[in-house]
């Protein structure tokens, strides 16, 4: 992924003093203090790269992904996408160009797989012509439904209903309804945390091959340092809704940033294989060995 | 009916790729069946499907004209509305008698029936999906309610009897309703959370409130006029003229295809408003306009025939799947029939005295929607 930066002619995000918070928050829900959930945050994302986006609980990891999916409206700030404002964009628009993979997905009908999936095609037949009047998919919109089920290995799974399989196979269904999507952006919000190692290796190896045949831009927020540190040309480490620090990982991983961020200790060595910083919790020894 | 086949010609792709997880076929064998046997939407599917659920609408209307207080052979009925097709005066010879209640009783009713039904079905339909509650229908959520205050209102104040009334009572009915859908969505619409039981309370909330001003105006309306409110309160399709269908027609077929139109954005809906706004629909558009559709299509059926509330979607849904494009035009015609029929049972069971349909579906529907509730609990527990 890292020889994918020569190809950085344009930002594929350019977002410049953003802040938002969310309107509940207003009325007093959470006390008073700092309500922003994001505030002053300028960055981009460059086209072909592999941001992460880390940080604490409720740091605005998921804000942010939604801003940039224009799912949200910043209350401040602008947000530029392949060069142009999104706010005067059509919805179908974006999503022509970014994808979001939410953190959960809910559906309480008996949609199947394959019909979730299918729904990636949406803003794609909008700016078609739409037969019947209701826009019912082509050959090629199911083809390539087809083709985003086989990455993600769901294809078998393509008449089950999505309320009945594991959160693992939903989430790479949603995965799958992202690629049928065909976005030059990918926004995940925590992409692996249902996933067993075997699908986390799959969906991370789909991420990197897209990104680099297609440059796939892909931002990725997630509490796994490991994968983030691992998969990410850069990473954006957030605190309280502010920017901590934007960096490579070899910048953003390391003891006295991240306890800086996270309030507890950590320890940081050396990935086997990659040579990439690695993170782990201090074990239940450590404390054995202070008090000895 | 054509329910779905693919859905059971994928035993051998599931077993095959079980045991080979990481290592497929190059080419798929399957793909060839997938093109034939798609697993979403076909036009095939779709046309065939409401072909099917059109003759049998056809069917049911054919029998409930057939049968009532008077009987009217198949046969005759036919001759009859083939006559009165061809612009023939049938009231003339021998089925004289016959053709008068065929064509000005039970032929008005059938249609009626079946266009009422059809539209509190599909209104019904729309209000699940951008509600995402398998239980939501103009009913239950208080915009019959609503709406059937509107037009008590404009009963009340001698609206109900001039010669605008045809106009006059479905506008009224609607904006009734369009109060009641906004205020229940207000209420029910925590931070951006639609929880489906907090939803249900507003209804029930919102109905309680509405009744209570509706037994107000009656009550104070002179006795002649409010039993007949009473009447058609119960929900009835008693005794409908032309010209007020005609005006129901028109509301159906615009509010219908606005509906139909906006099917595929409700599909995407369903997965809740974030998730539909990141696939490119215009959430807050949408929303506005099924609502505004909604109180629309029931403002004109409740004006027409009452308070009539029954649980279709969820029965059609189990057989057509869950896909709106196909789900809401079925339902539509599976709810019109299933209104016909209601109203034949209503009309006939205790003939020649008849009791309001409305009675009948509640005492049909209530039960199927107690079922949902209680034991598909976990299903609906968002």
């Amino acid at each position: 992924m890292r020889e994918s930066e020569g190809q950085n002619n344009r930002p594929a995000y350019r977002v410049g003093r953003l802040s938002f918070r969310y309107q509940h928050v207003r009325d007093g829900q959470l006390g008073k203090g700092n309500e922003w959930a994001l505030s002053g945050l300028t960055f981009e994302v460059l086209s072909g790269e592999v941001l992460g986006v880390i940080g604490p609980n409720g740091s605005g990891k998921t804000s942010l992904l939604k801003l940039l999916a224009r799912v949200l409206r910043p209350q401040e700030g602008e947000i530029h996408l392949f060069g142009s404002r999104i706010e005067p964009m059509s919805q179908d628009a974006i999503a022509r160009l970014v994808a979001l993979v939410p953190q959960e997905t809910r559906q309480i009908f008996p949609f199947t797989i394959a019909e979730t999936v299918m729904m990636g095609r949406f803003p794609h037949h909008r700016s078609k012509g739409r037969l019947l009047g209701i826009g019912l998919e082509g050959p090629e919109d199911i083809r390539l439904a087809m083709e985003a089920m086989e990455e993600t290995d769901v294809r078998h799974l393509a008449h089950r209903s999505i309320d009945d399989v594991s959160g693992g196979e939903r989430q790479r269904a949603i995965i799958a309804r992202a690629l049928a999507q065909q976005p030059k952006v990918l926004l995940l919000d925590e992409p692996t945390a249902f996933l067993d190692l075997n699908h986390q290796l799959d969906i991370c190896a789909i991420l990197t091959r897209l990104n680099k045949s297609s440059g796939l831009t892909v931002v990725l927020a997630s509490h796994d340092l490991n994968l983030a540190s691992q998969y990410c040309d850069r990473l954006l480490l957030l605190d309280k809704g502010e920017i901590f620090r934007l960096g490579t990982p070899e910048e953003i991983i390391r003891p006295e940033v991240l306890e800086a961020v996270y309030r507890c200790t950590v320890l940081v060595d050396r990935h086997p294989v990659s040579g990439l910083p690695r993170v782990t919790l201090p074990g239940r020894h450590r404390t054995q060995v202070l008090e000895a | 009916m054509r329910v779905r086949n693919w859905q059971r010609g994928s035993g051998k792709d599931a077993e095959g790729s079980a045991d080979q997880v990481r290592i497929r076929p190059p080419v798929e064998e399957s793909t060839g069946t997938a093109l034939t046997e798609q697993p979403v939407l076909s036009a095939r599917r779709w046309v065939l499907t409401m072909l099917a659920l059109a003759g049998v609408s056809l069917l049911v209307m054919a029998a409930s004209l057939r049968f009532g207080a008077e009987d009217i052979g198949f046969v005759d009925s036919a001759r009859i509305l083939f006559q009165a097709l061809r612009g023939g005066d049938v009231r003339t010879d021998s089925l004289g008698s016959s053709s008068v209640i065929l064509l000005q009783v039970r032929l008005p009713r059938v249609l009626l029936g079946f266009m009422v039904g059809g539209s509190l079905a599909g209104v019904g339909v729309g209000l699940q999906a951008l509600l995402r509650n398998p239980l939501a229908d103009p009913y239950v959520l208080g915009i019959s309610s609503g709406a059937a205050l509107g037009a008590a209102v404009a009963i009340l104040f001698g609206i109900g009897t001039t010669g605008v009334a045809i106009h006059a009572l479905p506008l009224c009915a609607f904006a009734g309703g369009l109060m009641a859908i906004v205020l229940v969505y207000r209420i029910a619409a925590t931070y951006g959370r639609l929880p489906i039981h907090t939803l249900l309370l507003a209804g029930v909330i919102l109905n309680a409130i509405l009744s209570a001003l509706i037994m107000f105006i009656t009550s104070i309306m002179d006795p002649n006029r409010s039993f007949s409110v009473m009447f058609w309160l119960m929900g009835t399709l008693a005794a409908p003229d032309y010209p007020a269908m005609a005006v129901l027609l028109l509301y159906l077929v615009v509010g219908g295809s606005i509906l139909l139109w906006q099917t595929p954005s409700l599909n995407l809906l369903t997965l809740g408003e974030e998730s539909a706004s990141s696939l490119g629909v215009e959430v807050e558009t949408v929303k506005r306009t099924v609502f505004f559709t909604s109180a629309l299509l029931t403002g004109a059926a409740v004006s027409m025939s009452g308070m009539i509330g029954f649980v279709i979607p969820h029965a059609v849904r189990m057989v057509v799947g869950a896909d709106h494009r196909l789900l809401l035009p079925a339902s539509a015609l599976v709810g019109g029939t299933f209104l016909v029929a209601a109203d034949t049972v209503a009309r006939t069971v205790l003939a020649p005295a008849e009791i309001p349909v409305g009675i009948v579906t509640a005492l049909g529907g209530g039960p199927l929607f107690i079922y949902l509730l209680v034991y598909r609990k976990s299903g609906l527990a968002v």
